[in-house]
Parts: structure tokens; sequence; C-alpha cells
């Protein structure tokens, strides 16, 4: 690393990234080799070490404390204190170095506001506050755009450019190709936990992807365009509560047709996982009506809405679509094994699930050591393979997967796309929900926009991204035209009063 | 600051409809009231109701008639009522329901002196208010010994079997030394040897501290039980008669009317107890110790990533606890009486209760703990005058209080997010 460099670690979940960067902030060992700063060895114990050296993280999962305020949050472990040995808290002080380094670096921050009420953006902002005040020159920041916004996330590259030109480093960890592109100086990949590659940010994605995968990847999703028949999922008027017993979905009307995927786009938190479990009979429907190929369907349990015909691919698996103990035969008939030729009254039929078993591991191609494995001992890519797989053995009419391919590799995403395009061509009405904005393009025919528990908007898959990211936001097409129109009517290149620059503020406002 | 424009983040506020808390405490209390000015009110007699500000009958007294006294403080208990149910701003509604709860015990208590046989139609405050405290005493310790112990994340269940070692070492080294000091120290080892048992356990070896929490109380009770038998009642003389600190007067704070005799002629744990509520209620909010205990046992990697040692600052919290405790259970045997077999006869749990119906507060622990106390010292005197509510009625109170503070009518819980859960690096 140089100084005022940022050197993007570019590769799949699971390849290793985060404990790299763990081992440098001093929170796990390193078995063997050592880390050098400034040419000389550095053995971290712990994180004070590593902060005493230099070096800041900001967490992919961030580390603040949700009840404390954030002047608190940034003094933990640092505590300004006055009285001796009593160790009186100085809040004054630390009050004022939080205001000094947010200005400093232009990172507003209310120093006296609790983090639980804040929204992600603006934690994260804390977060690096939070390193900088620590007087960092390395900030490792793990998977910092995962939860934001487009335009939350060109707020980040602009702070990182802004940090780079005061002399910090950065590592940006990530497995989005093109923020690394956008701003990375040095590029390194890994792959199972080793340097495969450095790459200048001038390499194509599909270079990058490659490096990345080990082999050439595609990054679309082949398909043709849909034939959309009758409607088979109605919602109309839905509304939801979350387990906080606030409102989180509120008032929503969709129609996903046979042989179309409806996306479901929108950042995380905005009502979609209640949505698909009112829709699933997981979440009581406290307004409007959910019905499926006219039947209507809210007030069934679970059971009832798989059985007339729903594949449902739950957004955690490891909570929700898998029993991690039980082995892949079992989780493979978690579904049917009440039926034949599965069990018959009250026994299972062990030789009809380990045939049925072997024959969907390798239609589905699932990488297990066995079919008795215990499905937790697979990869994330494979487990979720094996729900695909339990899924789309049925005969459906719906097929609602939520996060599909999150936390999957990338071979495995390509082939759980092409499964899921598989199942629209042959008549399925398919609703994917993700918060990958790329996922959603590349898979649907309209897409659905949710923000605040509404859908805000349905656009084709062809709108730029920019549009979408607005909607995300909470920005809708006629607010963000009047701001256009304004430049427009004059010709030439008015369209420059771009709507992804500008409404970055809006959407702090409004997330 | 007034450079930086925040942009203004609002929480979505809860929308509960008309019935929200405050509403659904109101028409509670409205029914208390109710109940109390008709109920009471017809039952109550003519009789004088007499609080003496004393010890005993003589001396000055508030009296009211007692018919009138029950229905008017009813009207009190329905007008604070009424007034929740109107709807009254956020921070009246702990006074009003205060006020209204008081109108609703006074009312009661006009009915029960003006009941009374003829002759005992008083109440003598003062030795009511030194009762309250004297049985609050042991909940205060061991609802501190939680907050210690479960603001860094470590949930104890033990404060039991904390107190009961604490009572029994203090009285065993204090006969055996002679001296109140040395059962003092003692005492506080006591406690702290079962706090370690639990650290070493929850900590260390990771198992579920409420288990652990019960087996550390049964352990105790065995213990000391079996020691009891086999020591102390062979030569009580030698092993079961430590001395006993005598009552400390406070100049001029004696002198208060009321209060002074009630509060300020005590023993040195009274005291001790009110002066640990403060230094830990600041401690806790207010330095350096306070704030990485209480990230620990909210966030313990985000902590740990900021370089607080989250084990150590749990393990010293956790001894410190059993330090907390085991004086507590000193405060009967170096002050009250000689240790008896399970002495503490339940007052950890009830500790328990005041730690969580005060909100993991240290001073919210000891109002709970007060309360307590005052409904043990009324069953007490009730069963003094003879009266028709059988006690067992009121023992009830404490555990009643907790179910409807865990059920969220007085406001929400929240435990600290990562109480009981061992934290593991990696």
């Amino acid at each position: 690393m140089e100084p005022g460099e940022i050197h993007a670690l570019l590769g799949e979940n699971g390849a290793g990234k985060s404990t790299l960067m763990n081992v440098l902030y001093g929170l796990y060992q390193p078995d063997e080799g050592e880390i050098l700063v400034d040419g000389k060895p550095l053995k971290l114990k712990g994180p004070s070490d590593a902060i005493g050296a230099g070096i800041g993280m900001v967490h992919q999962h961030f580390m603040l404390v949700p009840v404390f305020t954030v002047t608190e949050n940034i003094m933990l472990g640092a505590e300004q204190v006055r009285g001796g040995i009593a160790g009186f808290l100085d809040r004054r002080r630390a009050r004022r170095e939080v205001t000094e380094v947010s200005e400093r670096y232009n990172l507003r921050v209310d120093p006296d506001a609790v983090i639980e009420d804040l929204p992600v953006g603006i934690q994260q902002r804390v977060e690096i506050v939070k390193a900088l005040t620590r007087d960092v020159d390395l900030l490792i920041l793990d998977e910092p755009t995962a939860v934001l916004t487009p335009q939350e996330t060109e707020e980040l590259l602009t702070v990182m450019r802004s940090l780079k030109a005061a002399g910090k480093s950065i590592v940006f960890i990530t497995h989005k190709l093109g923020e690394v592109k956008a701003i990375a100086d040095r590029i390194t990949v890994i792959r199972r936990g080793k340097t495969v590659g450095t790459a200048s940010p001038e390499a194509s994605r599909d270079e990058l992807a490659a490096l990345m995968v080990g082999r050439n990847v595609r990054l679309t999703v082949d398909k043709t365009p849909a034939t959309p028949g009758e409607p088979v999922l109605e919602v109309s008027g839905l509304v939801v509560d979350d387990d906080r017993q606030i409102r989180a979905v509120d008032g929503i009307d969709l129609t996903v047709r046979a042989g179309e995927v409806l996306g479901v786009a929108g950042v995380q938190g905005n009502g979609q996982t209640e949505l698909i479990e009112a829709i699933m009979g997981l979440r009581p429907v406290l307004g409007g009506t959910v019905s499926l190929v006219g039947d209507r369907i809210n007030g069934w349990k679970p059971k009832r809405v798989l059985r007339a015909g729903v594949g449902y691919v739950p957004e955690d698996r490891s909570v929700d679509g898998l029993v991690k103990e039980f082995s892949v035969a079992e989780n493979l008939v978690l579904d049917i094994y009440d039926r034949p030729p599965f069990g018959a009254g009250l026994a299972l039929k062990p030789d009809a699930i380990a045939a049925s078993a072997k024959e969907r591991i390798e239609q589905f191609d699932v990488r297990t050591s066995s079919a008795d494995a215990a499905v937790g001992t697979l990869s994330g890519g494979n487990q979720q393979k094996v729900i695909v797989a339990r899924e789309l053995s049925r005969p459906l009419k719906l097929l609602i997967a939520a996060q599909p391919t999150r936390g999957v590799d990338v071979g495995s995403i390509e082939f759980i796309h092409s499964q899921i395009i598989h199942e629209r061509d042959v008549g399925t009405a398919v609703m994917v929900v993700s918060s990958e904005l790329d996922e959603v393009i590349g898979l649907a025919d309209r897409i659905a926009v949710m923000y605040r528990g509404r859908i805000i908007g349905i656009v084709g898959p062809d709108t730029p991204r920019e549009e979408i990211g607005l909607l995300m936001a909470g920005i809708t097409p006629d607010a963000a035209n009047e701001r256009n129109t304004d430049a427009v009517p004059g010709d030439g290149p008015a369209t420059d009063g771009s709507p992804a620059s500008d409404p970055g503020s809006a959407s702090e406002d409004e997330a | 600051m007034s450079t930086m424009a925040v942009p203004d983040i609002a929480v979505a506020p809860v929308d509960e409809g008309f019935w929200t808390r405050s509403r659904k405490v109101g028409l509670t209390l409205l029914g208390l009231g109710l109940l109390s000015a008709v109920l009471f009110g017809a039952l109550a007699t003519d009789q004088q109701a007499r609080f003496t500000l004393s010890d005993d009958a003589a001396g000055a007294a508030l009296e009211i008639n007692g018919t009138i006294g029950a229905i008017l403080f009813g009207i009190i208990a329905i007008a604070a009522g009424a007034a929740l149910l109107a709807g009254v701003p956020k921070r009246w509604f702990l006074p009003v329901l205060a006020v209204g709860l008081v109108g609703f015990v006074l009312s009661f208590l006009c009915w029960q002196i003006s009941a009374a046989p003829t002759g005992q139609n008083f109440m003598p405050l003062v030795n009511i208010i030194r009762g309250t405290f004297i049985l609050a005493l042991p909940l205060i310790f061991g609802a501190l010994a939680g907050v210690l112990c479960e603001r860094s994340g470590v949930v104890n269940v033990a404060i039991e079997g904390q107190l009961l070692m604490g009572a029994f070492s203090g009285a065993l080294f204090g006969s055996i030394s002679g001296s109140v000091w040395v059962g003092l120290v003692a005492a506080a080892i006591g406690g702290a040897f079962i706090s370690l048992l639990l650290a070493v356990f929850a900590i260390r070896y990771l198992v579920d501290q409420v288990v652990m929490g019960i087996v550390l109380n049964l352990l105790a009770v065995g213990v000391t039980g079996f020691l009891y038998e086999r020591l102390m009642q062979t030569d009580a003389a030698r092993y079961n008669s430590a001395p006993r600190f005598s009552n400390w007067e406070i100049p001029l704070l004696k002198d208060i009317p009321v209060l002074g005799p009630a509060l300020f002629r005590g023993n040195i744990f009274l005291y001790l107890g009110l002066l640990l509520v403060l230094v830990i209620h600041i401690a806790l909010f207010r330095t350096r110790w306070g704030l990485r205990t209480r990230s620990v046992g909210e966030h313990p990697i985000a902590a740990d990533t900021l370089g607080v040692k989250v084990l150590r600052v749990r393990y010293r919290n956790v001894l410190l606890a059993g330090v907390v405790a085991g004086i507590g259970g000193a405060s009967y045997t170096l002050a009250l009486y000689s240790f008896t077999k399970n002495m503490i006869g339940g007052k950890g749990f009830i500790a328990l209760a005041a730690l969580i119906f005060g909100r993991w507060n240290p001073t919210g622990a000891l109002l709970a703990a007060l309360f307590f106390g005052f409904a043990d010292q009324l069953a007490t005197y009730l069963g003094a005058i003879s009266s028709s509510i059988p006690s067992q009625f009121l023992a009830m109170l404490p555990y009643l209080a907790t179910i409807l503070a865990v059920a969220g009518l007085v406001g929400r819980v929240r435990a600290p997010a990562a109480d009981g859960k061992p934290y593991i690096k990696g």
C-alpha cells in the first residue's frame, strides 16, 4: 500500500477478503506470515495495536452500539477523561472533536444523535468519522456499499476521493466490479484465500470477473422477451406490520402474470421482506387481499400456500430455507416429505428420498460429498442450489425468490439465474426480490421499486439505473423531471443536470 | 455547530391508535380509583384514621375521618386515571401515575386503619418508613449486583446465592474474629466467590448463564446449610454469634422530623446501600468504566474492535457484583440476626425482579426495591392490626408488579442487548 492510494480488494464471497482484513485489524491472529508497516514487521495482538499502528476499519456489519449516541460510540475505547482514577468522561471535548473531524472531512453527523435512529448511510459515516478521530493512515472499508442506495454509494465514493486527497490510504473490499473501476488505483483479486492477480482499473469488467471466478462468466442473463399470460398473483391494498408492530407494507397493489418475471427492487428494509412473508402466509395480513389464480389466499397457512403451487426461496437461507443439521437429501424433501412417494402414513420412505436426491443433485449441479452430508457443510452457493432444486421440483404456478443469489459465488449465480428464467419460460409467474439492482435488472421483465412500504413505481428493465436508483431513494420521476425540465427546454447538453448527482443530499434526508 | 446542517431524521412514531399505553394505564387506574372510592369508602368506619409522625400512637399525627379519607383519596386516583385517559404530555405520565397510585394506597389505608380494633386506629409513619428501608436493603444490594453484572452482559440469576454466601461468611468469620469489619470483608469475599464461579463458567466455558445461576443458588443453599448444621449448630457461641454494627446517628440529619428517626439513626448497611446506588448510577453513566461496561453489555464485538477488553470487563463486573451482594447478605448477619439455614428466603429473586422493574438502572432498582419493601412492611403492619386482608396477598405484590413490568405496562423494558450472550472472539 502506498500513502494516498485506494487499493481495491476484489473477490467473491468467501474468497477470504474479510478474513484477511480482520487479521490486518488484529481481530484474528495469523497462523503464518507477517505484516509489514513502513518496512517493519508488525505484531498485532488486538485491534488496539492496529489502531496504534494507524490502521482503521469500517466493518461490513457496523460496529456501533445502537443505544449510544454518535459521540459515545466515537469516544469508546479512546475516552478523554477527567478526575484521575474515577475517570469521568469529558463529553464536551469528545463532542468538539467529533464536530471538528466531521467538518474537516465534510462528513456531516450530529454528535448527539442516537445511532439506532440514524439511516444506514449516516451510520456508515459515523464509522468513518470514528476511524478518522483515531488518526488512522490506512482505512479498511469492508463491503461498504452493500447496504447503500446508488446515490449513497456515489456519495461514499466522493468521500473516499477526498480522504485520498488528504493523504489517507484506503483498502476497499468489494465484489462489485463497477465501483472498483470507478475509484480504485490498484486492484488485487483474491480467490480461495490466494492472491490470483493484480490489475489496473482500466481492465475490463469481463477480465476482472474472470480473475475472480477463475473462468469466463456471463455477466448478463440471456433471455428472450417474455410472453405474459393470465394474472397468477394479484395483490391489492396489502397492509402488513413488521415484528415491532410498525407498518412495513402500506397498501401495495401488484400483479404477476404467468410467464413473466416481476422484479422488486429497493433498499433493504423498505417492506420487501414483510410483503413476501405476507404472501406466503408467514405474517398476518392486516388489510387488502392476496389472490392466487383467483383464489383468495390470505389467511392460509404457509403449507397450504405451498401446496397450491407456490415455490418460495426465502431471503435468509440459513434461518428460513434449510435445516442445517439435516442432510442434503432430507432438505430436498422438506416440503413434501409427508406425501407419496416419500412418505406413507407415519413412515418415511428412505429409498425414494435417496433416489430423488441423487437425481436432483445431478440435475441442479449441487456440489456435495454425498446426499447424506449435512447441508450446513456445503458452500453458500450449493446450499442455495439445494433450496432452488427443492422448490423447482414441484409443479409451480408462482415462484417467489427473495435475494436468490445473496452470498453466492458467481458460478452459482449464473446457474440459479438460468433456472429462474427457465421456470419463467415454462409459464410460471415469477417474482424476484433483490437488493442487488443488477440482479433485478438482469432478470426482470418489469421492475417494481419499493420505498417505505409502497410501490413507488413500476418500470421496464431497460430503464436507466440512475432512474431506478432515484426511485429507490424515494424520488419519483415526476419530481425528478420537474428539476430537469427547467434545464431541458433549451436544447443542447442540458441533460447534464443529471439526476444522479444532485439528489445525493435528498436521499439522506429521505432514507 | 451552527454551520452543520444536519438532516433532521425523525423516527417514525409507533402508531398505536387511540389506545396508547398511557390510556390503557389510565383506564386501569380509573378502575382502581372507582373500586377504592366505592368499596373502601363503604367498608371504612367513622373512626379517625391517624398517621402518627412517630414510632407509636403518641405524638403529632395527620388524621382524617376514615370514610371521608377513603372516598377522597379514591377520587384522587379516579382523577389521575381520568387525566391519563384524556391524554397528558409524555413527561407528565409518570408523575400523574404516581399520584394516582398513592391515592389508591392511601384510600386503602384509610379503610384499614379506621376499621382496625379500637385503640389501633393509627399508623406509625416512622416505623413504617424505617421498616420499608430495612426490608428493601437486601433487595437494593441484590439489584445493584444485578445491574453491575447484567450491564456488562452476564445474566445474574445467582443473586440469591451471592446474598446467602455473604450472610454466611459474614456470620462465620465475624464470629471467629469477633470483628464486624473482618466479617464484612469475609462477606464480600463470600459473595465474590459465587460470582467467580459464575464468571468462569459463563465467560470462560460458555455455560448457559441462567442455568448456571440457578445451580449456584442451589450450591450456596447446600454448602451453607451443611456447614450451618455441622459447624454453627454444634458451637453457636463460637461460630454463629457475630458482633453487630451498632446504629450510627448522623448529626443534623437525624433531627429532621419523621425522616431523621426513620433513616438517619440506622446502621452502616443502610447508608452504604444508598451511597452505592448513587455511586453506581454516576459511574455507569458518567465514567469511562461505565461507558465500557455498557458497550460490552450492548454490543461486545463493537467494543472489541475499539480495543476494549470484553472478557476482562465482564470478569471484573461479575466479581464486583459478588462483592456488593455479599455485603448485602451481611446486612442480615452483621446487623440483625444470627445465621439460619436458607435465611435469604427468595429475596435474591425479588431483587432480580427489582432489577427488571427498575429497568437495569440503579435508581430505578432502588425505587422498585423500596416499593417491594413497602409492600412487605405493609403486610406486617396489617397483620399487627389484625386486618381482614390475608398477608399472603401483599406478599404476592412484588411478583405481580414484575409481571406487569415485563408485560410492558410501565413502559418498554429493554434489557442490555447482549445480556446473557457469551462472547466468543473471532
